[in-house]
């Protein structure tokens, strides 16, 4: 059940936007679409929606093949970016549209957006206008909507995306209680890999088209499956010739069997964390090496810019050899 | 630094309290500016086309306005220019809509071409009516000293008001909008109805109330193919023009007021409707 999408391609003009995508979501979750922009995750999401039509390909929703449904008949709740409020009307009205359009009971619409403006904390709101509201209520206002005609999945594209960076960070833990609480299955896509790591059940990592890896984010983040995923989910540097992120090299002052040693070129502190460059003088491996460490540990080994230090993997840690 | 922080909030209030309480020099000349422009070129002409009209007494008013003639003049304008703004309004959006949503070969031409009645000198679009649908029709059309000529004159001077409102309104208006309405359930007519169509309104209100008022003052377009015939085809502003050629100036005057009256009875009624089907989403 859940969402079954299998050979799923599209194509405008001359560019592939989807090339041959099967992928199976599992209902109840809450799956994040990640990518870098251009990469297809939108497109995939709004074929689920049957707001695009694939070029080939079917898209099972909770065991109903959705070949030609028409994105008014899916039932699929979907959250744009830039909210797509309607402006006339007020956040209350907003809400009520999918429940007036079904010709529900006027009784049962009130008592059903009372409900979800209860939900997502805008009861006061509701009769102001969209215009009225900031970003953040405007898109849990978007939600409210969404979820008013009892979506089978809940498709969100980008939905932080046009939100200041705390707004973001509140609205995303919001989402994460939200969906604990309703359970509907929920896709949402997002470049930031930061916010598909902090809330979602399982990622899935869309690059050119193509799905580069499916897995929980410590999967991900742990063993990833391409280099691609490796820079995508977070910092990364070359040690040698191998990939790594910062905070995985181990750094001493002494010398000590290592991959490369150098000097500390560049010494940057933000907040708690002391970001360091070291150029290393084997000319083999000229590309200077980032590493990240706490300022406490920095202190504690003695580290000054422009000292000579030797640069090792930490046990334990993941690294990979580029493709 | 420490010293600076306590008087900065300060200036920041006075500042504020000075702009909210008096006009800054800028906008008080502009505002002077604005006053005198209206008052020379619009308050000033239509107050003394009131009074020349009251001069006459009421008398004359009531006089000018029961002579059949001139009944059937205004009559006969006001019909016609209440017909044309309403084949307007639906003709106006529909080609706005196909203008700004579809693509075409020529629609960059149509583009241009949409605005020729408005830029031709009105006389010239009247010849060029008169040469297609007058007595030497091409095409066979002859709607010469007939209503229809009216109504056809007004149709091809008011057509691009619409049009040129509503058009940069649908460029704007988000397509997410309607995904969003199509996604809740919502047909393509629903959406149109309740998301678009109050979206739109307030300019397709400002485009009937520019075609409205173009088509009661119209006269050059219409007076070589309506022939001007009196009690058929003469409309208000031939009328007055008649009035004052005979030296009747009050006469000319009280049928100006009438044409000012329904202009702003016009406009009235549309801000209504538009601020009614804004609110009815």
């Amino acid at each position: 059940m859940g969402i079954e999408i299998t050979g799923v391609s599209k194509r405008f003009g001359d560019f592939v936007a989807l090339d041959d995508v099967s992928l199976s979501i599992p209902s109840g979750q809450l799956t994040a679409l990640l990518g870098p922009s251009g990469g297809g995750k939108s497109t995939l999401l709004r074929i689920v929606a049957g707001l695009e039509s694939s070029d080939e390909g079917q898209v099972v929703i909770e065991g109903r093949d959705t070949t030609g449904v028409p994105a008014q008949k899916r039932n699929v709740g979907f959250v744009f970016q830039h909210y797509a409020a309607f402006k006339h009307m007020t956040v209350a009205k907003n809400v009520a549209f999918g429940l007036e359009i079904r010709k529900r009971p006027k009784a049962e619409v009130k008592a059903k957006v009372d409900e979800l403006l209860e939900l997502v904390h805008l009861t006061q709101f509701a009769h102001r206008l969209p215009s009225q509201l900031s970003g953040g209520q405007r898109q849990r206002m978007a939600l409210a909507r969404a979820l008013a005609i009892e979506p089978s999945v809940l498709l969100l594209d980008e939905p932080f995306g046009a939100l200041d960076a705390k707004v973001r960070k509140e609205l995303r833990d919001w989402l994460r209680r939200l969906h604990d609480e309703v359970h509907v299955t929920t896709v949402f896509v997002t470049h930031d890999q930061e916010e598909a790591l902090e809330v979602a059940d399982s990622l899935v990592v869309i690059n050119d088209g193509r799905i580069e890896q499916v897995g929980t984010p410590d999967d991900l983040y742990d063993k990833p499956a391409s280099d691609f995923v490796l820079s995508f989910l977070g910092p990364v540097t070359t040690l040698g010739d191998r990939l790594i992120r910062p905070h995985d090299i181990e750094i001493s002052r002494y010398e000590q069997a290592a991959v490369v040693d150098g000097p500390i070129t560049r010494w940057t502190r933000v907040g708690f964390e002391v970001r360091l460059e070291v150029t290393p003088t084997d000319p083999r491996h000229p590309d200077p090496v980032q590493v990240v460490l706490t300022r406490s540990d920095a202190t504690a080994l003695g580290l000054h810019p422009g000292d000579r230090v030797w640069l090792r993997p930490q046990s334990g840690a993941d690294t990979v050899v580029p493709a | 630094m420490t010293t600076l922080a306590p008087t900065d909030p300060g200036t920041a209030r006075q500042r504020r309290s000075r702009a909210s309480s008096s006009l800054t020099r800028g906008s008080a000349i502009g505002l002077g500016l604005t006053l005198t422009w209206f008052s020379l070129l619009v308050l000033i002409p239509l107050a003394l086309v009131v009074v020349s009209a009251a001069e006459g007494g009421w008398q004359t008013f009531a006089d000018t306005l029961r002579n059949p003639q001139t009944a059937a003049a205004l009559r006969l304008t006001v019909t016609q220019s209440l017909l044309v703004t309403l084949v307007n309004v639906v003709m106006g959006t529909l080609i706005a809509w196909v203008l700004v949503r579809d693509s075409f070969p020529g629609k960059a031409l149509l583009e241009v071409v949409i605005d020729i009645p408005f830029a031709l000198p009105t006389i010239v679009a009247g010849l060029v009516l008169l040469s297609l649908y007058g007595p030497q029709s091409p095409i066979g059309i002859d709607v010469a000293n007939t209503e229809a000529s009216v109504f056809l004159a007004l149709l091809f001077v008011t057509l691009p008001f619409v049009v040129r409102t509503v058009q940069p309104v649908l460029i704007e208006l988000d397509r997410d909008v309607e995904e969003a309405a199509a996604s809740l359930g919502a047909s393509r007519f629903t959406t149109f109805r309740r998301v678009l169509l109050p979206a739109l309104t307030p300019a397709i209100t400002a485009g009937a109330a520019l075609s409205f008022a173009r088509g009661i003052s119209e006269y050059g377009s219409l007076v070589l193919l309506s022939g001007n015939l009196p009690l058929k085809t003469e409309v208000a502003s031939v009328r007055i023009l008649t009035y004052i050629e005979n030296g009747n100036e009050a006469a000319a005057a009280a049928v100006a007021t009438i044409l000012l009256v329904v202009a702003l009875l016009a406009i009235t009624v549309l801000q209504l409707v538009s601020r009614a089907v804004a609110r009815r989403g």
